[in-house]
């Protein structure tokens, strides 16, 4: 009898996977989107050098305690002509957090966002055509234990 | 009842504006007795400065609930800036104040 209820859960984990595998299709035809963000930020981080990489601020929490509310500030009011301003979080079910348009306004955005769990979090910033990133990983602790 | 705090403050020829939108944002992802909340969240945000569009946000369901930004637009005291927002429900709020 044993060996037949473990069988059967055995089915049952087998098809709870093929189910979760289903449903993560829709996750990854957001990171496909996603991915091809991170090329065109990535190619453009290769054109433009070192220069591109560290022209703007990008100011995230190192720790985050709760996840529902990570504030995060973008700084690139000296960099001329910025045309968008995006954040960006790998392991969020939705990576692309919100994308700014700026048309007149400076390039300096702040605001809060919701993390899942611990991830690298990119902030990129498109101006005159190229588009450079900056990189923090944001460590999110659910149990308050100061990771 | 959405309401929106608006406090544009002009400093050395830049008018500094935040904002914080009452909004649940939710995913749709989460769940509540069981049953999935369906995802409320704004879509899509437009900052007017003098009727002039000078910024035009794309926002996803990540920002957090009740949504706050900071914006620096250049202008002078007496501006006129106006927020407005579109939530993925096709619901609509707005705010205007004069900058400070």
């Amino acid at each position: 009898m044993k060996k037949r209820l473990f069988l059967k859960s055995a089915m049952a984990g087998s098809a709870v996977a093929t189910a979760v595998g289903a449903g993560l299709l829709t996750p990854s035809m957001a990171f496909a989107n996603s991915v091809s963000f991170k090329i065109k930020s990535d190619a453009a981080s290769v054109s433009v050098a070192s220069a591109g990489q560290g022209s703007f601020k990008f100011k995230a929490p190192k720790i985050a305690e709760n996840g529902a509310v990570v504030p995060m500030t973008v700084d690139a009011s000296k960099i001329k002509g910025v045309t968008n301003i995006s954040f960006y979080i790998k392991s969020n079910s939705t990576p692309l957090v919100a994308s700014f348009n700026l048309s007149g306004a400076q390039g300096y955005v702040s605001t809060r966002v919701k993390m899942g769990k611990t991830s690298p979090v990119i902030a990129l910033v498109t101006a005159g055509g190229t588009t450079t990133s900056k990189t923090q990983e944001v460590k999110v602790t659910i149990g308050g234990c100061g990771g | 009842m959405a309401s929106i705090k608006l406090k544009p403050k002009a400093r050395k020829g830049v008018i500094g504006i935040k904002c914080l939108i009452k909004h649940p944002m939710e995913t749709g992802l989460r769940k509540k007795k069981g049953k999935i909340v369906p995802a409320n969240y704004i879509e899509n945000m437009v900052i007017l400065h003098n009727g002039n569009k000078v910024l035009d946000a794309d926002i996803g369901s990540s920002i957090s609930e009740n949504p706050y930004f900071k914006f620096n637009v250049p202008g002078k005291k007496g501006d006129i800036i106006e927020l407005k927002y579109k939530d993925n429900k096709g619901k609509t709020g707005s705010a205007t104040t004069k900058s400070k």
